[in-house]
């Protein structure tokens, strides 16, 4: 910018006004009061809140607008602490603002960048103090510290190893095999074709021996989704037709994407919803994603049924259910 | 002298006496703070990080992080009976059976919600003020490193019940970590110690939640605040307020009673959510297990945006010679994160590499004088918040009686079209409201009175705005932009011109502005009249 | 013969005779009252069939064909059973008010004896799944709050929400809330299937267990704020949405309130 223009001029600090405390008297007697009535006020909310704690039940519930039945013991000691805590905080800040001085103060910066002077000398410092240690002059020690260091890292990541097992083929197999049951799920009832009407769903696990546990881990895996169509609504290769019985056809429960649990049946598009990132599957095409981010189908269980007339397995999955790894399809 | 003051004497002398403190406090006690309402965003976050601490120490007392099955037998009846974790079982403990605990619970949840808030409106204020530029480019890092690391601890906080919704969290994550290229199927192993869900994940992230994460936010909590109290803090321009002074009230006693009160204030609001509006639920949840869900599950705000990235991501997956890439997880999941969360650390030091400005700034920006920086921010902005909104598509599409489909489409089209709107028209405001400040102080205010000239033509009163405020619409310094040279003295172009010509290009951008009035320009329209 | 006139001459003859002819005219008597009264039956199920079948052709033909073969527009009712019209025509869903992706729930437009004629209409033509009685319904007797939670989550969340407030389906479709839902609308829900819901076959989900998931969501409608306002029991999305604007609001105020010169 040229010299001949000239700018605004910075007119300074703008004079101290005074506040109304400041001059009468009477307004800062004022002002301590409102100070003193909010610590009050606090120490009133402690009060409910002690209250609350110890002579209102847990089981009474008065009504609210907005809020509906509330619990008044929940409510007793919430509001109590929020009281005292929150007039503490006013009582301070009115105290702050309307009788400590409010004259507003000056103070100078300085520069962080340190003087040429000392800045030569730090580096001077360092690079004698390195000279003096001889890292320079002597290769052999440099390197092999520099080795050390470097392996000695490697210890902490070894620890952890035992951190978990390897994957192995785990996230590949499920429990399902040929012949396995398919029971409901709560129940653990085993299901024939008949128990499903058109239009209907049921959630299944693969049968276990009475007695034993399932964990958590297995139904992560096993959940099985059971949906029965009119045969003539398929729009499936003569292979996954052949996997489908009277029309009732079996997916995993396991989303595809990321794995929650996809079961959002809708009869009427026989249509299949994610809730957790809305991947939408065709049941009628054997789960062909036709929205959202899930890139394949649910993998599909082929089903049969066995001497007793039980819907069962006819094969484990042929593919890993679940979300995508990297060795998935190796 | 008082007996009091006595011992106080003693007292201070005793410290003295083996510290030497008593020449720091002196100097300390004085220390000279702004005042303005937006510096004390930042509070909010410090305060609020207290209380999660307080909060959090009194649900450790009762809380079980393990995941070994349980039978229930509380007083909660609709879940008596079911077999669950410990950890979730011993959260409906601390909800009902222990006097306080649920409001403790919710306490701890809403005061980590207003962490996070308060993060990200502090960000906010030191972004749009140019407040991270030399000296504080390392807080400003520190910032973003907080800012992640809170989005990860308070994941693990909302996963610890092990409720239905936190669960489905865990769920997600470990699809996240399994979708990374070459290691990820191993690192989810080890991570969850074995296949999903396993029994290891909750006690492990639980000491990471309460011990590790927790260390490291006291450490850099500490590091940034030494780093404020060092550098001094900045303040708006004014009258009277240079680079080279501070202008604001005294530590002792104002500041520190109203930093104090504001501590209390923080914790009465949030004891006031906790008291009165229900938070995570996690009884009507019910206990975690793979083969159930719930419509609508989401993560808490914070998370929300990743959630609806990942949400309107293309179903993309690639098999290359047998190994398969997600990337519709591993594109929203990790890698646009990645670059929002570098771009974000990086960008004072793109700044300053762009204008070429180099030099120590205490007096902060209004955001319409850097309208590039302020066009960029809110840039960025639009586009966390229509990834937001599509991770609660859902809800909203219920509520308004639209489709998720509509809500999906939407945001995959507005997250691409809206942010350079959201750019080119804020950089247009940016530069209009320059024009007003420069009319304003050539011109005056409107009066909206209006006279007749004697030559019979009306005009409307202007009144010339105080030398105060005058000065506040000028003091900004209007940059240059670069010329860096494209060739050398000989005519011969240069080994960097294609990088020179690109950073006088951004540089040109950065330098938009309208030019701001002057004392001669006032001057000449004085003559004029 | 000489038999018989010794019989006849025995001094327990005559009770004997007496009791049987009394006997006989009883019986002749209970049953023909009985046939009357099943004839009455006949007659006014007929009467109501009758009177379904005309509100039948005013309210519903022109969209479900003038036999409830269906058309165009709206599926056949041959076979849906009665238990399917009381639920679409006590709950209001119909009529539809407009063709709107799904039907909303609604103040009916029949009377309770109008949907009775209407559901015992649709009933004549085929067998389908029957209004449960009250006797059936006794769910605080027959079922179990825990279990039908479980299964609630297990079969009913994931559209209806953990809650049962509802939730998104695709393009525009619905879970509908579950709160202040008569029992019997739910269990005929569960058992017809209605709209885009699947159906719930007795042998997937037995009639106890349906009773427990009605039990569970009757808890739930009940349950008092434990923790304060519910919003919406939706989950985070409107904790986010609180804390944004009510928290930051309040302590914006406040340090706005804090920064400002007294005067």
């Amino acid at each position: 910018m040229s010299n001949e223009i000239e700018l605004i001029k910075d007119p300074g600090l703008p004079a101290h006004v005074h506040r109304r405390a400041d001059t009468d008297p009477k307004a800062a007697a004022r002002a301590e009061r409102q100070v003193a009535i909010l610590f009050m006020l606090s120490a009133l909310g402690t009060l409910l809140l002690i209250v609350s704690y110890l002579f209102i039940p847990e089981d009474i519930f008065f009504f609210i607008p907005v809020m509906g039945n509330t619990n008044a013991h929940q409510l007793g000691l919430g509001m109590g602490m929020a009281i005292a805590l929150f007039c503490i905080g006013a009582g301070l800040i009115h105290w702050a603002k309307t009788l400590m001085p409010d004259e507003e103060v000056i103070a100078q910066r300085h520069e962080f960048k340190s003087d040429d002077e000392d800045r030569k000398d730090f580096v001077k410092t360092v690079k004698e103090g390195a000279a003096s240690a001889g890292l320079g002059r002597r290769p052999l020690i440099k390197r092999t510290l520099g080795a050390a260091l470097g392996l000695s890292a490697i210890s902490p990541v070894l620890l952890l190893g035992d951190l978990g097992p390897l994957p192995g083929n785990q996230l590949k197999t499920t429990t399902w095999k040929k012949g396995t049951r398919l029971v409901t799920d709560p129940g653990d009832r085993p299901l024939r074709p008949s128990d499903l009407e058109v239009g209907a769903v049921a959630q299944t696990l693969p049968e276990i021996a009475p007695g034993e546990h399932r964990s958590l881990n297995d139904i992560a895996k096993d959940a099985v989704l059971l949906i029965r169509l009119r045969p003539e609504e398929f729009n499936l290769d003569a292979e996954r037709l052949s996997w489908t019985h009277e029309g009732i056809i079996a997916f995993s429960k396991i989303c595809s994407h990321m794995g929650c649990a996809v079961a959002l049946y809708e009869q009427t598009t026989k249509h299949l919803l994610c809730p957790c990132h809305q991947s939408t599957f065709d049941v009628t095409r054997a789960a062909k994603v036709i929205f959202g981010p899930a890139a394949r189908p649910l993998p599909q269980l082929a089903i049969t049924v066995d001497a007793e007339g039980y819907l069962v397995a006819q094969a484990p999955f042929n593919e890993p259910v679940g979300p995508s790894f990297w060795e998935r399809s190796a | 002298m008082t007996a009091r003051e006595r011992i106080a004497g003693n007292v201070a002398g005793y410290v003295d006496d083996r510290t030497g403190a008593a020449k720091w406090m002196k100097k300390n006690l004085t220390k000279v703070f702004p005042d303005h309402w937006s510096f004390l965003l930042g509070e909010i976050c410090l305060y609020s990080f207290v209380i999660l601490l307080l909060s959090g120490t009194f649900l450790t007392f009762w809380f079980d992080p393990s995941m070994r099955e349980v039978i229930y037998e509380g007083s909660y009846e609709p879940l008596q009976g079911l077999e669950m974790s410990a950890a979730y079982a011993s959260t409906l403990d601390i909800s009902f059976e222990v006097r306080g605990g649920l409001l403790m619970r919710q306490i701890h949840h809403w005061a980590a919600l207003i962490f996070m808030v308060g993060i990200v409106v502090h960000l906010m204020r030191v972004y749009f003020t140019g407040a991270f530029r030399k000296p504080r480019e390392f807080n400003w890092i520190i910032g973003v490193g907080l800012l992640t690391l809170g989005i990860v601890e308070g994941f693990l906080g909302y996963s610890l019940p092990d409720d239905l919704l936190s669960g489905t969290g865990i769920r997600i994550a470990e699809a996240i970590i399994q979708a990374l290229p070459v290691v990820g199927s191993y690192l989810a192993f080890f991570a969850f110690g074995g296949a999903f869900p396993g029994v290891a994940f909750i006690p492990r992230i639980y000491t990471v939640h309460v011990l590790l994460l927790p260390g490291i936010f006291l450490a850099l909590i500490t590091v940034h605040l030494m780093l404020v109290w060092y550098q001094k803090h900045t303040q708006f321009p004014g009258p009277g307020r240079t680079e080279k002074n501070v202008v604001g009230y005294p530590l002792m006693p104002v500041y520190m009673a109203k930093a104090g009160g504001f501590f209390f204030i923080v914790f009465g609001v949030t004891a006031f959510l906790g008291a009165v509006a229900s938070i995570n639920p996690i009884w009507l949840y019910g206990p975690y297990t793979p083969g159930q869900v719930s419509a609508g599950s989401q993560p808490d705000w914070y998370m929300g945006w990743l959630d609806g990235l990942v949400r309107m991501a293309p179903p993309l997956e690639t098999v290359t010679f047998g190994y398969t890439i997600s990337w519709n997880i591993l594109i929203p999941g990790l890698i646009l994160p990645g670059i929002m969360f570098t771009g974000l650390a990086l960008y004072p030091f793109i700044e300053s590499w762009a204008t070429g400005d180099k030099r120590e700034h205490h007096l902060l920006d209004r955001p319409r004088n850097a309208p590039t920086r302020t066009a960029i921010g809110a840039m960025a902005l639009t586009f966390t918040l229509v990834s937001l909104i599509n991770g609660g598509n859902d809800i909203i599409a219920t509520t308004f009686d639209l489709t998720i489909n509509q809500m999906m489409w939407f945001s995959r089209i507005a997250i691409i079209v809206l942010p350079p709107l959201a750019y080119v028209i804020t950089k247009r405001l940016c530069l209009s409201l320059q024009r007003a400040d420069r009319d304003l102080v050539l011109h005056g205010r409107e009066t909206g009175r209006l006279v007749r000239m004697p030559n019979g033509e009306f005009t409307e009163i202007h009144e010339p705005i105080s030398p105060e405020k005058a000065w506040l619409l000028t003091s900004h310094e209007q940059l240059a932009p670069l010329e860096l040279p494209e060739y050398d003295g000989a005519g011969v172009r240069r080994p960097a011109a294609i990088k020179n010509k690109i950073r006088n290009r951004i540089s040109r951008s950065m330098a938009t502005a309208v030019p701001k009035a002057t004392e001669t320009e006032r001057k000449e329209l004085e003559g004029h009249h | 013969m000489k038999q018989l006139s010794r019989l006849r001459r025995h001094r327990a003859a005559g009770p004997i005779l007496l009791i049987f002819a009394l006997f006989t005219i009883g019986t002749t008597f209970q049953v023909a009252s009985a046939v009357d009264q099943e004839e009455t039956s006949i007659a006014a199920r007929s009467a109501a069939i009758d009177e379904g079948r005309e509100i039948f052709l005013k309210g519903c033909s022109s969209c479900h064909g003038l036999n409830a073969e269906g058309g165009e527009i709206a599926p056949s009712l041959i076979g849906v059973g009665a238990a399917s019209v009381d639920f679409q025509v006590a709950t209001g869903r119909m009529p539809m008010a407009d063709m709107s992706q799904q039907a909303m729930r609604k103040a009916p437009v029949y009377s309770a004896e109008e949907v009775n004629a209407l559901a015992m209409y649709v009933a004549s033509l085929a067998p389908g799944p029957k209004v449960p009685t009250e006797e059936m319904l006794n769910y605080e007797r027959d079922g179990s709050v825990a279990e039908g939670g479980e299964l609630f989550r297990t079969n009913c969340a994931m559209c209806h929400n953990f809650a049962a407030q509802g939730g998104a389906l695709t393009q525009g479709k619905y879970a509908p809330t579950l709160m202040g839902v008569e029992p019997r609308h739910i269990y005929e829900a569960m058992i017809t299937g209605p709209q885009a819901m699947p159906v719930f076959s007795d042998k997937t989900i037995t009639p106890e267990e349906k009773l427990s998931i009605i039990k569970w969501i009757k808890s739930v409608e009940a349950e008092p704020q434990l923790g304060g306002a519910a919003l919406g029991r939706v989950g985070p999305v409107t904790e986010g949405l609180l804390v944004w604007t009510l928290g930051i609001g309040l302590l914006i105020g406040v340090a706005v309130w804090l920064a400002m010169k007294a005067k």
